[in-house]
């Protein structure tokens, strides 16, 4: 196979054949941005139907499976459906924050997905500080929310914004520091490097137990920052209505929707690439052909989405103290001490390198 | 927590919201004006009516073969126990004597009836507390349920089987085996309820301590039910006033002490075991006979009084009926169990997040056209 | 059961509670005719004070109201109090009626059981029988808007009764 996965080389030199330099830049980033948009909107539609297919599976009914083969096309249609919608509002809100809200979080996750290496050349942009990019980009959704709440002038909506607001500043702590601890293993923030330092075994295996408690850490931390259940605070619907988007319809009730479906993919591909060795084949078996590390990086990636999915169709849902009481006085302290062990770890040399 | 807030300097101010009556965890047309501070509730208003259909008005109108159809439309998921309800008074009214087959076969399907309203509920219940998958679990059992009504009586929900003097016509030939199948098959099911939901750490931690009612609250509130037995009151009427077979099954009554949610939780559990020890003891025994006595086309109930209370899936539903001699009751009360339920929500929410409230009135397992008739 | 041990032993019948009752209070009427219950009528000013001796009294200990119904006779207007005691699990009736139409009155009982609170809310939407010293006596299932009270015999609303 001769595909060059390095689209951003490949796309800058297709244009500057024909176009100067500064142009051609410009032009690679647009069509980039392009072709990620139109990914992972197609993704983030498919995640929604893996969803649903999950869901149905743990709850002992078939899922859609009307619309195209085995219900494939089920989400393109409510997709459709949802351009189609008229776009209501409340009559008091604060147009212009009530129609930003949806495009800052359906921006900002899907400016997380730039510096993924899904392979070892297919990354759009390999910011020597990824990690860093990532925890503040996955912050921003957060505003979009809060945002939303405020600006739909409805008690519900403001209810969820705030429980948002809460959540988030709260478990963002805990997502970062699991992170750091990594982060301690690998001497780098850059997620290719990341990557390449796992050569000599998953950061999982080489982190042993402090990797683990990372781990968990992180996937709790994790499916609180996208608000799915059992965190589902922000929109808790038994309680809140729909919480933050009670007010929102068509498109931008959409936009909230495939944000949460990406964030919970950005959620699952940082773990992958942190934890589980990225695009790298379990002991290097499809080492010889590069481009199937992108078949790794999504098949973990999925695996992890599975679990998230998993927590989401089984366990209920927390209270918002006890949401409060879980970070503050159990994953923070104990993430902290984690910390000190990895340094140690990592100070004494005990990790285990193959 | 809450303390620490209320003494602090801290300057908060409570507002006023609207639950329902659109509100997924209201589960009808109820509506709750709710003053919160915060995520605390300070006060809880039900604001009731807006299903009202005046039964008891439409009662006075019609004959008492038609108000038994009135009543499976009250409190939809005991809906047989409804109908058992006006059928028991309007009998004792005219002192028949309801043959032995009418008397098993109507316990019967009020104990299967309280499963399916159990199940439901059990379903319904996990939604509110965020955990989605119970709903199917629960549906998946009710359904066999409803299918052994549809088969025997032609509906699922409103089944209308009961009239005055006995049965609408005989069960289906395959009631008897279709029934054990069920209890067979839900007797392995039931322990699954436990796995998925009683278990869990968040789902405990969300019902312990929450909605708590002391005895004498609950008597004084008129709790019934699950309800009154989760907190301690021994308030059974198939025990203190059996009707129908009821007198000729043993059975424990399920009682929990706690008060709490998970005490109405566990009672309603305990009840499924119950209801179906009930079904075993009768499902063998149905004395062979007739299904019906013979009434005049038009019912007249002798001057006076008549009272009958059951046990629905709800708690104690009330029939009082006076009559003038006429075709016609005078006056018809039924005193429904979700009423006096929904009363005391606000004494067990206050103080308590939004997240308790929900899972509060979860527990208190509320039908609105039973409180609004 | 002990439960059951418990309500034979302490049980009262209807004349037993009627000799009791009746020395409480001279002029209560006793009837057991057409109920299955015994009944008693009594004078809107003596009902608090008769309700919640039933209630505290060991004897009689009636702390379940688990009916209040309103009720139009034609002429009068009345409640009437089923009470149970959970303890001994005897059953008594108790009814108060005037011919205030207009202007109809009794006693709360709702610091006696605090169920009658949304009772007597009913009792009122309905019948407009009012309650003195309820807590907070405004329609509950009716808007507050609405004219009549629908459930007294006298009602009339050509456009939602079908009268047959």
């Amino acid at each position: 196979m001769n595909i060059s996965l390095n689209i951003t080389k490949t796309i800058t030199e297709l244009l500057s054949g024909f176009m100067p330099e500064g142009a051609a830049n410009i032009g690679a980033m647009v069509t980039i941005a392009l072709i990620y948009l139109a990914i992972f909107a197609v993704a983030g539609l498919y995640l929604v139907l893996l969803e649903r297919k999950v869901a149905a599976w743990f709850q002992l009914r078939l899922g859609p499976n009307r619309v195209g083969p085995w219900g494939l096309l089920q989400t393109m249609a409510d997709a459709l459906k949802l351009v189609s919608k008229e776009l209501t509002g409340t009559v008091k809100a604060d147009k212009f924050l009530y129609n930003l809200a949806p495009y800052f979080v359906i921006v900002s996750s899907l400016m997380a997905l730039a510096v993924f290496p899904f392979t070892k050349e297919f990354q759009a942009f390999d910011i020597n500080i990824g990690i860093f990019f990532l925890i503040a980009i996955s912050s921003i959704g957060v505003i979009g929310i809060l945002l939303g709440g405020w600006a739909s002038n409805n008690k519900f909506a403001l209810i969820g914004a705030m429980r948002s607001g809460v959540q988030t500043i709260s478990y963002e702590l805990s997502v970062g520091l699991s992170l750091l601890t990594m982060v301690l293993l690998t001497g780098t923030l850059q997620l290719s490097e990341i990557v390449e330092v796992q050569k000599n075994g998953w950061l999982i295996v080489q982190g042993h137990i402090p990797a683990i408690i990372a781990f968990m850490i992180y996937m709790i931390a994790g499916t609180a920052e996208t608000n799915r259940a059992p965190f589902d605070m922000v929109e808790a619907e038994s309680e809140l209505g729909a919480g933050f988007h009670t007010e929102y319809s068509g498109m931008k009730f959409a936009y909230f929707f495939l944000a949460e479906f990406i964030n919970m993919f950005i959620i699952a591909a940082i773990a992958t690439t942190v934890f589980f060795g990225g695009w790298l084949s379990p002991f290097g078996i499809t080492e010889s052909i590069p481009w199937l590390g992108v078949f790794w990086f999504i098949g973990k990636t999925f695996l992890l989405v599975f679990l998230m999915m998993w927590f989401r169709w089984t366990f209920p849902r927390l209270r918002v103290d006890q949401l409060l009481t879980l970070e503050w006085k159990y994953l923070l302290p104990l993430n902290l001490l984690n910390i000190i062990l990895m340094a140690v770890i990592v100070w004494l040399n005990l990790t285990i390198q193959f | 927590m809450d303390t620490t807030i209320a003494n602090s300097n801290f300057k908060s101010e409570e507002y006023f919201i609207n639950m329902g009556p659109q509100h997924p965890a209201t589960h009808g047309v109820l509506r709750l004006l709710l003053t919160i501070d915060g995520e605390i509730i300070k006060k809880v208003e039900p604001d009731l009516g807006y299903i009202h259909r005046s039964i008891e008005k439409m009662c006075e109108r019609d004959s008492y073969q038609q108000i038994v159809h009135l009543t499976d439309r009250m409190d939809y998921l005991s809906s047989h126990i409804n109908n058992e309800a006006v059928c028991l008074t309007v009998e004792n009214a005219l002192q028949l004597e309801i043959p032995d087959r009418v008397k098993v076969i109507r316990t019967i399907i009020g104990e299967l009836t309280r499963i399916a309203s159990h199940t439901l509920w059990w379903g319904v219940m996990g939604m509110d507390v965020g955990a989605l998958t119970t709903y199917f679990y629960g549906f998946r059992d009710r359904e066999m349920i409803n299918d052994i009504f549809e088969e025997t009586c032609g509906a699922r929900l409103t089944m209308n089987y009961n009239i005055p003097g006995g049965l609408m016509f005989d069960i289906h030939p395959n009631f008897v085996k279709r029934t054990k199948e069920f209890i067979a098959h839900f007797k392995t099911k039931l322990p699954e309820y436990d796995t998925l939901l009683t278990g869990n750490v968040i789902f405990q931690k969300r019902m312990k301590g929450v909605g708590v009612l002391t005895k004498e609250d609950a008597i004084s509130f008129g709790a019934s039910g699950p309800v009154g037995r989760g907190s301690g009151y021994s308030c059974d009427v198939r025990k203190y006033h059996p009707y129908s077979a009821l007198d000729k099954v043993t059975f424990n009554e399920a009682l929990k002490t706690e008060g709490d949610s998970f005490a109405r939780y566990q009672v309603r559990i305990q009840e499924m075991w119950e209801s179906m020890s009930i079904i075993e003891q009768l499902i063998d025994n149905i004395p062979e006979g007739d299904v019906q006595v013979a009434t005049n086309a038009v019912i007249k109930l002798p001057k006076g009084e008549f009272y009958q209370k059951v046990e629905t899936a709800r708690g104690e539903l009330g029939v009082y009926i006076n009559s003038t001699g006429t075709k016609n009751p005078y006056r018809v009360k039924f005193r429904s169990p979700g009423f006096s339920n929904l009363s005391l929500l606000n004494h067990i929410a206050v103080g308590g997040k939004i997240g308790d409230l929900v899972a509060s009135m979860a527990t208190l397992d509320l039908v609105i056209p039973d409180i609004d008739r | 059961m002990d439960l059951m041990k418990d309500f034979k032993t302490e049980f009262m019948t209807n004349e037993a509670l009627q000799n009791l009752i009746s020395s409480w209070i001279p002029e209560l009427e006793f009837t057991e005719e057409g109920s299955q219950f015994l009944n008693i009528s009594v004078k809107p000013e003596q009902l608090h004070q008769l309700l919640a001796q039933l209630k505290s009294n060991t004897e009689t200990s009636f702390d379940y109201l688990f009916c209040l119904t309103g009720m139009d006779w034609g002429k009068e207007l009345g409640v009437i109090y089923h009470l149970e005691s959970t303890a001994h699990r005897h059953i008594i009736v108790v009814k108060v009626q005037t011919e205030d139409r207009e202007n109809p009155t009794f006693d709360s009982v709702c610091d006696i059981w605090r169920t009658a609170e949304f009772h007597e809310r009913e009792v009122f939407d309905f019948f407009g029988i009012k309650f003195n010293n309820h807590p907070n006596l405004k329609r509950l299932f009716l808007t507050d808007e609405w004219e009549g009270f629908p459930l007294r015999k006298d009602y009339v609303d050509e456009i939602n009764m079908v009268i047959k």
